[in-house]
C-alpha cells in the first residue's frame, strides 16, 4: 500500500450512522478509531453531522471506452464515481472493442489506475463479441492483471441454455460469478417498455416481465444444478425478487443487484414519450418498485447497483423508438437511495454501507474495498451530509451523460468527501485530486 | 388547442368543436368552388416519414381548400445514421416558416416529440403515429357516425354527441392507432364500444380501457351494433403466430357474406359498416360487405377532407392559439394541453 496520501483526522463523524466517533486515516489506512484522537500534522476535517460510510462499490458501470469516448471515458466516468461517493467501479463489457480478451481488461484496468479516482475492476464478456455463440477465454482474463472476476454480456442475455450452464460451471475454476441479464430475447423483440396498462395506451412494444422471470428462474436452477456462483443484473420486477427470494431459501449460490431508478421511477413517465425515461429492463409499475425495495431491505436484493449508462444527446434527442436505452447513476445513487430506502425507515446507513459497499465488493471479489470502519483496514470512506438536499442537474455533472431521469427532481444527501486508498478524491463536495498513482503502480 | 395529438386527452367540447366546423367545412364542399381564404398566406407542412397516400391527400386537400401554402415533405428513412435526425427536420422546417406540421410517423409518440420539444413551434397534428393514436381518422369517423345518428334520430348533427350509439370495432387492435384514437374518443362522445378480436391481437392492459371486449363476432353482433368498424390486419401477422391462416381469422373475426346476412336476419337495418381503409377484400371484410349500402367507406373519405380542414383552421386561425408552451411533458401528465 502506498505511503504518501497524506493524514487525515475526521472529527465527529457518525461512524455508520450510529455514535458520533473519530477516524485517524494515514499511510491509505486507518490508522485509528476512537474518541478525541489527535495526530501531529493531520489535516483535521470537522464531520459533526456527517455520516462515514466504507466507500460505495458499484457493481454495473458502463465507462464505454474504449470505442466510444464521445459518452463518457475512463477519466470522467470514475469523476462522476467518486463525486457519487463511490471508491470502486465494474466497468461492463460492452465497449468497443468487446472487453472479451485479456489485452482488452488491462486496457481498461489501466486506464482505470492511470485515471486514479476509484478502482476500476472490468467486467469480462461471457461470450466472444457478446455474440452468444462461444465463450470469451474467461480463464485468461482472470489471471491478467485486471484480476476479472465477474463476467457478463450485459445488455445482452446469455439465452443459450446450454452456454449459460458451461459458463457457470467455467467460473468455479477461478472462483468468478456470472452477472446474467436476464431478458428472454424472443418475448422482448423490439421491445420499448414494460409491457402493461401504459404500453397498451402508448402503442409501444412491451417488454412482459415473464422475460426477465423466465431466465431468472432457469439460471437459478443452473447454478443450483452445477454448483456455481449467479449474480442477476438490474432486477425490475416483482416476481424476480420472488423467485430469487424461493432460490436463496434454498441454498442457491446468487445474488442480485437493483438499481436506483427502479427502486424510485415508474413506467406512467413513458407517458411523455421523452427517452430520457427509457431503459433496459424498462421502467416497471408501482407494485414492483414497492416489491424492489421490499428486497432490497430484507436481503432478497444483495446490492444497489446503478448501471450508469451515459449517452450523447444525440441518441437520446430523437424519437423514443430510436433512441438509447440507459440513464446516467453515479451522483445520484446515494441519493435515490437515501429518498427510497432510508428515509422510508425501510433501511439504515448500516444497511446503506451494507448494499452499496460491503456486498457488492464480496460479488466482485474486491479484498480492499466494502471493508468495516477499523483500525487497520483500508481507508477507503466517505462523509455524507444527509441533511443536505439538492436539485439534480445534468448539466452541471462530471459524467458525460446528460440523460438522468432525476433531472430537476430535489433529492437528500450529499457525498462531502470520498477517501480512496487514504487520498482525498473529494473534499467540500467537489473533486480534489485524484489518487497519486505513479506511487501505486505494481502495489495491486 | 395548440396541437392535435391524440383524442385520449381531447375534451368534449373541443372534439363537439371540431365535429361541428367539420360540419360547416363540408358545406364548402358542396358549393362550386370549394375553396375559403381562411388559412391564406399560412404554411402547411406535410411531414411523412411513412408511405400513406390516401392520408396525405386528404391533408393537402383539406389545406387547399383554405388555400394555405402545402408543402409535402416525404422523409423516408428509419435510423439517425441513415439520415437527418427528427431534430434538424423539425428545426429545418421552422426555420422555412411552418406554421403547422402535419406528420406521419412510423414510431408511436414522434409527434409529441415535436410539440413537447422547443425544435419547432408550429402547430403539430399527428396524422398517425405508430401503434399509437391517428386523430383525425377518430374524428372522421366519428363525424360519419354522428351524421348517421342524427339522422336516424330526426335531428341536426350539430352540437350532437353519439350518447347510446353501439360501435363495434373488429380487428387487429393491438397494431392499430385507429382503434386506439377511436376508442378514447367514442368514450368521451358517450358511444358505447366493444372491442371484437382475438386475444392475441388485443394488447396486456386493454382490461382497462373504457370498453368491453369480446372474443366472439357473432355474439357480439346477436346483443346488437350501430356500428361495426373493420380494421385492417395484415396478413404477415399469420407467420408471427398472431392467428394460424388467414382463412381462419377470417372465418371468426372477419366481417363476411354470412354476417353481413346476419345484420338483415337480426333486424338491424340501420347498422353501418366502417373501414378506415385500405381493406384487403375478402380477409377482414368481403366484397359484398364492403360494397353494401351499409358501408360508409367512401363517406370516411369524404368526411375525412372536411374534419382536417377543421382541424386546420381551429389550430391557425388565431383565436384559439396559445402562446409557445414550453414542454409539458412530465411524470404522470400528459403532453397535450387544451386551451379551453
Amino acid at each position: 500500500m502506498a505511503g504518501n496520501t497524506g493524514t487525515y483526522l475526521i472529527r465527529g463523524a457518525s461512524l455508520l450512522g450510529g455514535e458520533p466517533g473519530d477516524l485517524l486515516i494515514r499511510d491509505g489506512v486507518i490508522a485509528e478509531t476512537g474518541a478525541g484522537l489527535t495526530a501531529e500534522g493531520a489535516s483535521v476535517i470537522d464531520a459533526a453531522g456527517l455520516v462515514a460510510l466504507p466507500g460505495m462499490v458499484d457493481v454495473h458501470t458502463h465507462l464505454r471506452e474504449p470505442g466510444r469516448e464521445d459518452a463518457e471515458t475512463v477519466e470522467t466516468g470514475t469523476r462522476a464515481a467518486a463525486l457519487g461517493g463511490y471508491t470502486a467501479v465494474h466497468a461492463m463489457a460492452n465497449s468497443t472493442p468487446v472487453a472479451d480478451t485479456a489485452g482488452v481488461v488491462e486496457q481498461v484496468y489501466s486506464l482505470g489506475q492511470a485515471a486514479g479516482w476509484v478502482d476500476v475492476r472490468p467486467v469480462g464478456a461471457v461470450t466472444v463479441g457478446l455474440a452468444g455463440e462461444q465463450l470469451a477465454e474467461l480463464g485468461a482474463m482472470a489471471d491478467s492483471r485486471a484480476r476479472v472476476r465477474m463476467f457478463s454480456d450485459d445488455g445482452i442475455c446469455v439465452h443459450d441454455p446450454v452456454l449459460m450452464r458451461r459458463a457457470l460451471e467455467y467460473v468455479k475454476a477461478f472462483d468468478g460469478v456470472v452477472a446474467q441479464h436476464a431478458q428472454e430475447p424472443r418475448l422482448t423483440a423490439g421491445a420499448q417498455m414494460n409491457e402493461g396498462e401504459v404500453s397498451a395506451v402508448l402503442g409501444l412494444t412491451g417488454w412482459p416481465a415473464v422475460a426477465e422471470e423466465s431466465i431468472i428462474a432457469r439460471d437459478v436452477l443452473l447454478a443450483q444444478h452445477v454448483g456455481s456462483r449467479l449474480h442477476v443484473c438490474h432486477v425490475s420486477t416483482a416476481g424476480s425478487v420472488e423467485i430469487i427470494r424461493w432460490a436463496k431459501q434454498r441454498g442457491i449460490n446468487v445474488t442480485a443487484e437493483v438499481t436506483p431508478h427502479h427502486l424510485l421511477l415508474t413506467d406512467d413517465l413513458v407517458r411523455s414519450y421523452d427517452p430520457v425515461y427509457k431503459v433496459n429492463p424498462p421502467l416497471r409499475t408501482d407494485a414492483d418498485v414497492q416489491a424492489l425495495r421490499a428486497g432490497l431491505a430484507d436481503g432478497t436484493i444483495d446490492v444497489v447497483g446503478t448501471d450508469h449508462a451515459p449517452h450523447p444527446s444525440e441518441h437520446k434527442e430523437c424519437e423514443w423508438a430510436q433512441a438509447a436505452m440507459g440513464m446516467t447513476g453515479l451522483e445520484t445513487a446515494l441519493s435515490v437511495v437515501q429518498h427510497t430506502m432510508i428515509e422510508t425507515g425501510l433501511i439504515s446507513w448500516a444497511d446503506f454501507a451494507r448494499v452499496t459497499s460491503a456486498a457488492a465488493a464480496k460479488i466482485g471479489r474486491l479484498e480492499d474495498q466494502g471493508r468495516p470502519l477499523e483500525a487497520g483496514e483500508p481507508a477507503n470512506v466517505i462523509l455524507v451530509d444527509p441533511a443536505a438536499r439538492w436539485t439534480v442537474e445534468p448539466a452541471k455533472m462530471a459524467t458525460m451523460g446528460r440523460n438522468s431521469p432525476f433531472k430537476g427532481m430535489e433529492l437528500p444527501g450529499k457525498v462531502v468527501a470520498t477517501f480512496f486508498k487514504g487520498h482525498p478524491t473529494v473534499l467540500d463536495g467537489k473533486l480534489n485530486t485524484p489518487y497519486p498513482h505513479a506511487a501505486s503502480v505494481g502495489a495491486a | 388547442m395548440k396541437h392535435l395529438l391524440s383524442t385520449e386527452d381531447l375534451s368534449l367540447a373541443n372534439a363537439i368543436r371540431i365535429l361541428d366546423t367539420a360540419e360547416e367545412m363540408a358545406a364548402v364542399g358542396d358549393r362550386e368552388v370549394k375553396k375559403l381564404p381562411a388559412l391564406r398566406g399560412r404554411t402547411v407542412v406535410n411531414l411523412f416519414f411513412e408511405d400513406s397516400t390516401r392520408t396525405r391527400i386528404s391533408f393537402e386537400a383539406a389545406a387547399k381548400r383554405l388555400s394555405a401554402d402545402v408543402i409535402n415533405f416525404a422523409a423516408k428513412g428509419s435510423s439517425v445514421s441513415k439520415g437527418e435526425s427528427l431534430k434538424d427536420t423539425a428545426q429545418t422546417l421552422s426555420a422555412m416558416g411552418a406554421d403547422a406540421v402535419v406528420i406521419r410517423h412510423w414510431a408511436s409518440g414522434a409527434p409529441h416529440r415535436l410539440a413537447a420539444t422547443d425544435w419547432i413551434d408550429a402547430a403539430v397534428i399527428n396524422a398517425g403515429d405508430g401503434t399509437h393514436e391517428h386523430p383525425t381518422q377518430a374524428l372522421l369517423d366519428a363525424f360519419t357516425m354522428r351524421r348517421h345518428w342524427s339522422r336516424l334520430a330526426g335531428t341536426g348533427s350539430e352540437g350532437a354527441d353519439l350518447k347510446g350509439m353501439r360501435v363495434a370495432i373488429a380487428g387487429d387492435v393491438l397494431h392499430s392507432r385507429v382503434a386506439r384514437s377511436n376508442v378514447w374518443l367514442l368514450r368521451t362522445l358517450g358511444a358505447e364500444v366493444t372491442l371484437v378480436a382475438p386475444p392475441t391481437l388485443l394488447p396486456i392492459g386493454v382490461e382497462k380501457w373504457p370498453c368491453s371486449v369480446s372474443y366472439n363476432m357473432d355474439e357480439t353482433l346477436e346483443q346488437g351494433v350501430d356500428a361495426v368498424m373493420m380494421l385492417r390486419v395484415q396478413g404477415e401477422r399469420m407467420n408471427a403466430s398472431f392467428f394460424p391462416s388467414t382463412r381462419e381469422y377470417s372465418r371468426r373475426w372477419g366481417f363476411d357474406d354470412n354476417r353481413l346476412r346476419s345484420l338483415d336476419a337480426l333486424g338491424m337495418k340501420d347498422t353501418i359498416i366502417m373501414h378506415p381503409g385500405p381493406m384487403n377484400r375478402g380477409l377482414e371484410i368481403s366484397a359484398a360487405a364492403a360494397d353494401s349500402p351499409r358501408s360508409t367507406v367512401l363517406a370516411q373519405v369524404r368526411n375525412g377532407v372536411s374534419v382536417r380542414m377543421a382541424a386546420l383552421y381551429l389550430l391557425l386561425s388565431g383565436d384559439t392559439r396559445e402562446p409557445a408552451a414550453p414542454a409539458l411533458a412530465y411524470a404522470g401528465t400528459h403532453s397535450t394541453k387544451e386551451s379551453n
